[in-house]
């Protein structure tokens, strides 16, 4: 794949709960268009590193920057508007709303609809609405769950609750889209599924950030890899790279480092 | 269902119905039916008492129901509210009360914005503590002031304006018509000249024009309600609620939408708190906003079912008028209520008119129940 812009590069950032480093000085970039796969052991800081590129954490040290500007100090809800969206490793829907609404939620996020347009029904309000309802339809068709809109999101199955989560993060017109293990939970069947999913989500134009634990997934999407160990990144490449690393497979299958070296 | 019914019939049978609806409800105190009438106390000030109450329910609906925020104070708006009309119209300048209305509903807001920046913050019971403060802060801060009447309250609250005619007591009893009221002797209806409404006069003889003011109030705020919740608004406060911090990440900033459901909230409490003031008696304390009145406000926005305006409406003209419907059970009456209450919450956990989502979700886990005990066939249901 051809050099492209980086969109987001995460730059020598360190985090330290207290005494425990959970990341320590990791850099890596995620470049435009590609799917990026972030793998590692449990507890190697993947949704850690998730959570200081969506502003739930702030960095002890180093930067993330997006489209070269500094996330840090910003509201998550304005990262979000910039332009990074994200699924969640437990789902976490909006229950007790309809599949549609979990979505328009999503793309509310870049609504400027405020309170009188939404009370005297402006034209605004009238605009948006319909602009956000033919979208969120549309998003429901891509990832193919269209059918069940009416659905309340905690009536649909754990496989289509997934989906719905993509839809929703789709939803907010993100230029990065992360996905914490989305595959968790599934079946072979529905991993291959979900891997056509997010190969049509990058053909739809979304760069795609991919956390996950399964290396037949991770090695069939993506276009690079980055892994992380005990909070380093140990290695970073073509997902071919990847397989015959070694540092890597020493990380998967536990073997001393000299040996595996 | 009366719903379904309702809604496959066609619009203009909808439209009649309705408006055939909304104007028995306005004649309600005239008409006086029996069983519904109180016969101990007047039952348009009986009415008038409901209609605050319902108003107030569906003031709290946006703050419980949809925002998810558990408002343990909310009687400190109604306070403010009345308050605000009491040191305008009478304690410290004489404005005319309609004029005076929407400067109470802006200063009630502004408590709330004012309440809810720092408390908005935190969370669940947190909340629920800090507002529960709010209310009784309200209460001794007027009880301490001299400026707002002390203990002994504001007095001589002006009625609102007249409309039509003014009276020429003691014969002319002003307006632009009288509208007799119907009194039941058993089951056979009579006019009741003697105490006929006069058309739009508010005195201290007669709660019923007070009633329909009020009562326009709610049709008003309902139509609010339905535009407010229909929209993004709506779905930023049912997102914060179901999942405050998923909400943040999806873009929704949560905490401009707390802070919105709850001024809004604020506003109502407050319009309802104004009308209350102006009222009849035209005279506040503090011993008028007790502690207690926003617990009644709270279960009555759980009783009718948190989150469906009309199920909040229901709520508050429960709590407001079966205690006095009941007065014969005298001191009894509020045991009889609280029984009431738990019996609804054990059998009724949702309240009596769930949101329209509750209902269908039960009605999902009634299936799946089904589906597993073999009672329907799964080709039925698909991805089950």
């Amino acid at each position: 794949m051809p050099e492209s812009r980086a969109v987001l590069e995460v730059d020598d950032v360190t985090i330290r709960f207290g005494g425990l480093t959970a990341l320590d000085s990791v850099s890596f970039e995620i470049r435009e268009g590609e799917i990026l796969g972030l793998i590692g052991p449990n507890g190697a800081g993947k949704t850690t590193c998730f959570n200081v590129m969506t502003g739930v954490y702030q960095a002890t040290s180093g930067q993330v920057r997006f489209d070269g500007r500094p996330l840090t100090k910003l509201k998550r809800h304005k990262i979000t508007q910039l332009g990074i969206a994200r699924t969640f490793q437990n789902i976490r829907l909006f229950k007790s709303m309809t599949v549609l609404e979990n979505v328009m939620v999503g793309t509310d996020a870049n609504s400027k609809v405020g309170f009188f347009d939404a009370l005297f029904r402006l034209p605004r309000h009238r605009r948006t609405e319909a602009e956000s309802l033919a979208r969120a339809k549309e998003i429901l068709e891509v990832v193919g769950i269209k059918a069940r809109y009416d659905e309340l999101a905690s009536n649909l199955s754990y496989g289509d609750q997934r989906r719905l989560e993509i839809a929703r993060a789709m939803a907010t017109g993100p230029k990065l889209l992360c996905l914490d293990e989305p595959a968790a939970g599934f079946n072979p069947a529905e991993k291959q599924k979900l891997m056509e999913l997010i190969r049509k989500v990058r053909d739809e134009g979304y760069t795609v950030l991919l956390i996950e634990h399964d290396m037949r997934l991770v090695m069939g999407v993506t276009d690079r890899i980055v892994v992380l160990e005990f909070g380093k990144k140990i290695a970073e490449g073509s997902p071919a790279e990847i397989r015959d690393n070694p540092a890597v497979i020493a990380a998967y299958l536990g073997v001393d480092e000299e040996d595996a070296s | 269902m009366i719903a379904e019914r309702f809604s496959a019939l066609p619009k203009p049978a909808k439209v009649l119905l309705v408006l055939v609806l909304v104007l028995f409800i306005y004649a309600l105190p005239l008409l006086r039916p029996p069983l519904i009438t109180t016969d101990q106390i007047d039952f348009g000030g009986v009415m008038f008492t409901v209609a605050i109450f319902a108003l107030i329910a569906l003031g709290l609906n946006i703050v419980i129901g949809y925002a998810g925020l558990l408002d343990l104070g909310y009687v400190g708006f109604y306070a403010t509210g009345a308050y605000s009309i009491g040191v305008l119209t009478s304690q410290h300048g004489s404005w005319p009360f309609f004029l005076t209305l929407p400067v109470a509903v802006a200063v009630t807001m502004v408590a709330g914005v004012i309440l809810g920046a720092p408390t908005l913050r935190v969370r669940g019971d947190y909340l629920a503590i800090v507002t529960l403060g709010f209310g009784e802060i309200i209460r001794i801060t007027a009880k301490n002031v001299d400026w707002l009447g002390a203990a002994a309250g504001i007095k001589d609250i002006p009625h609102p304006n007249n409309i039509g005619p003014a009276p020429e007591l003691p014969f002319d009893k002003g307006g632009f018509f009288a509208i007799p009221r119907v009194e039941w002797n058993g089951l056979i209806p009579s006019l009741d000249h003697e105490h006929a409404t006069h058309v739009l006069i508010f005195g201290a003889t007669d709660a019923i024009p007070y009633y329909w003011v009020i009562l326009t109030a709610l049709i008003l705020v309902i139509f609010g309600d339905r535009l407010i919740k229909a929209s993004r608004i709506g779905r930023a406060w049912e997102a914060t609620r179901e999942d405050e911090d998923a909400a943040e990440l999806m873009g929704v900033p949560t905490f401009k939408y707390k802070l919105m459901a709850f001024a809004l909230g604020a506003a109502i409490g407050g319009l309802a708190g104004a009308f209350y003031a102006s009222g009849q008696g035209g005279y506040i304390n503090p011993d008028s906003f007790p502690l207690l009145y926003s617990m009644l406000f709270v279960a009555a926005v759980i009783v009718g079912g948190s989150g469906n305006r009309w199920g909040a409406i229901v709520g508050g003209v429960l709590v407001a008028y079966l205690p006095e419907r009941f007065r014969d059970f005298a001191d009894y009456r509020f045991l009889v209520f609280g029984l009431a209450l738990m019996i609804l919450a054990i059998w009724r956990p949702e309240g009596l008119l769930p949101p329209r989502r509750t209902k269908r979700a039960k009605a999902a886990a009634a299936e799946i129940e089904a589906l597993e005990e073999g009672e329907i066939e799964p080709e039925e249901v698909q991805h089950a």
